[in-house]
């Protein structure tokens, strides 16, 4: 119970934070604001990495290899993808 | 690495994460804050990868690098046209990635792995992992297919949809029950992901074209909660932090496309709007008679002599390419002295902020590019405005009360306050709505039938000519 308390205070919180700061992004980068969200939900990428360390059988190290392999194309796709779409936008001088 | 070094990582990460987003909120801080949310990545993966509990790395690393290749190629091969296809796909990749890690975690708690006990948060995030997981992954890639263009735009009406989508959802609360109550075994689990991805591909395939951009934003904030839960099930508190921006993130999009179309979330979802065919006697009583053609030259001369034009693009734009041809007459007609603008209605295009990508990719300079709030208060300072590719948002029926009319009460684009209005269109056919659109027979409309890449380039010659 102890445990679940800290993680639902952190939960809430972060989305707390994440409220206030996005409501703050203009509409001129809703989608350099979509694209780079989602490669940070690639955070998902630390978690298969300590589950497929362990190896214990076949099938979770198949698992494991998609889960790294999916989330790692989804962190380096959608950062590299924003780079290069916010490197498009540019004032008039 | 001790435990304790792992998680000043992960705090250093997490707080990364949140100015990186916080770089976001205005154009000149963007390209930092997106090198930050990239830092806070590499720490996060970095320290991960120090845990003692990892005993052998080859199935990391050949995950590493195959992912990595994916990501680059499709990072640098999609076109800025493709962005919401590809977003899509970022989307369910994540979501696909919670479900298998959590499910791989299950199986190894189950075996004796190194998660300490199967308890009921375990338990519970797992299911929530599982369910928004396998979800938002067959929801993706059903819009993938959807914005690609391999299935029909069109929102598919299966009979008793919304029966089969309530005994889904009952069956997915049933499975995530049954794991949490008997955690011997992974079989509900596996079920409750098959049962959640069926529920997805039933959840997105209702949806138009037009509807795309709330869904986007819905599977995005879902990939960030399906991460957040895969944190409660490995109890790492950067998973958390970082799934619930995200979910935050696509939370406040979802919410501003569904404003920006006067819609309840739930009826975007479940209504299945865009189905409808209009009413070919209503729109030729409307038209009849009414409708200016002009040509090139003619909307040429006009805009040369016009102090102040404003574009305002629509997704007909992004099908044409025509992005670049429009740079091409904006530079033209600003070397002439004329004021040219932008107008961005939040929800033209297929996802939040399509046309600024768009214009931004053709050098369009982003001070140009105003959103609806800002621009409509100027339509009466302005003599020319060119509609190109979009329909609905300048629709004015939305000003209509009457609840009959699909699109009534979306606030709209008033182009119709200006001089006068030119509309770049194939023909009178309506938008995605369904519905005839009065701007197309007003006084002060002229229309310019054609694609719009190559009406685009015809003005640029005429005003070159002329």
């Amino acid at each position: 119970m102890e445990v679940f308390v800290g993680a639902l205070t952190i939960f809430l919180l972060a989305l707390f934070v994440g409220f206030e700061i996005i409501t703050k992004v203009p509409p001129l980068l809703h989608t350099p604001l979509m694209s780079g969200a989602n490669a940070i939900s690639g955070i998902t990428l630390v978690g298969t990495l300590v589950t497929s360390g362990q190896q214990l059988t076949t099938f979770t190290t198949i698992l494991g290899l998609v889960a790294v392999a999916m989330a790692t194309a989804n962190v380096v796709g959608g950062f590299l993808v924003t780079h290069r779409m916010l490197g498009m936008f540019h004032r008039s001088d | 690495m001790s435990i304790e070094y792992i998680n000043l990582a992960y705090l250093a990460a997490a707080v990364l994460f949140i100015l990186g987003l916080k770089g976001l909120t205005n154009p000149r801080t963007a390209v930092r804050g997106n090198l930050m949310g990239s830092a806070a990545m590499l720490i996060a993966i970095i320290a991960t990868l120090l845990d003692k509990r990892i005993v052998s790395f080859e199935i990391i690393v050949a995950g590493l690098v195959l992912g990595a290749l994916v990501g680059v190629i499709l990072a640098y091969r999609v076109p800025m046209t493709g962005m919401p296809q590809l977003i899509a796909i970022f989307n369910g990749f994540g979501g696909g990635a919670s479900a298998l890690a959590v499910g791989a975690a299950l199986e190894e708690a189950l075996k004796g792995g190194f998660v300490e006990g199967i308890d009921v948060q375990f338990t519970l995030a797992a299911a929530i992992a599982g369910l928004i997981g396998g979800l938002s992954f067959l929801g993706s890639a059903i819009a993938f297919g959807k914005l690609q263009g391999i299935m029909g735009d069109k929102p598919i009406l299966l009979p008793g949809r919304h029966v089969i989508n309530a005994i889904l959802a009952i069956a997915c609360v049933g499975l995530s029950a049954w794991l949490v109550i008997d955690p011997s075994t992974s079989l509900p689990f596996w079920l409750l992901v098959g049962t959640a991805s069926l529920l997805g591909l039933m959840l997105v395939i209702p949806i138009g074209g037009a509807d795309m951009p709330v869904v986007i934003a819905l599977l995005n904030a879902y990939s960030g909660l399906a991460a957040a839960g895969h944190g409660w099930v490995l109890n790492n508190s950067v998973l958390i932090i970082a799934g619930s921006l995200v979910g935050a993130a696509g939370f406040i999009l979802t919410a501003l496309m569904s404003k920006a179309m006067n819609r309840s979330l739930a009826n975007v979802m479940f209504a299945g709007v865009g189905a409808a065919v209009a009413d070919a006697a209503d729109s030729d009583k409307m038209y009849a008679g009414r409708v200016k053609s002009a040509s090139p030259d003619e909307v040429a001369m006009l805009m040369d002599g016009a102090r102040r034009v404003v574009i305002a693009p629509g997704y007909g734009m992004a099908v044409a390419q025509a992005q670049h041809a429009v740079q091409e007459l904006t530079m033209l007609l600003e070397s002439r002295g004329v004021e040219v603008e932008f107008a961005i209605h939040p929800v033209a295009g297929r996802m939040p902020g399509h046309m600024n990508v768009l214009l931004a990719e053709a050098d369009v300079s982003y001070d140009k590019l105003k959103d609806m709030d800002e621009i409509n208060p100027t339509f009466r300072q302005t003599d020319v405005v060119l509609v190109i590719g979009a329909n609905d948002v300048v629709n004015p029926m939305a000003r209509s009360a009457d609840p009959s009319v699909p699109i009534a009460g979306m606030p709209i684009l008033n182009v119709d306050d200006a001089q006068s209005v030119v509309i770049v269109k194939r023909s009178l056919s309506p938008g995605f709505a369904g519905i005839p659109n009065p701007l197309f027979a007003a006084d002060n409309t002229l229309m310019l039938f054609g694609d719009a890449r190559a009406m685009a380039a015809a003005l640029v010659t005429a005003l070159r000519e002329g």
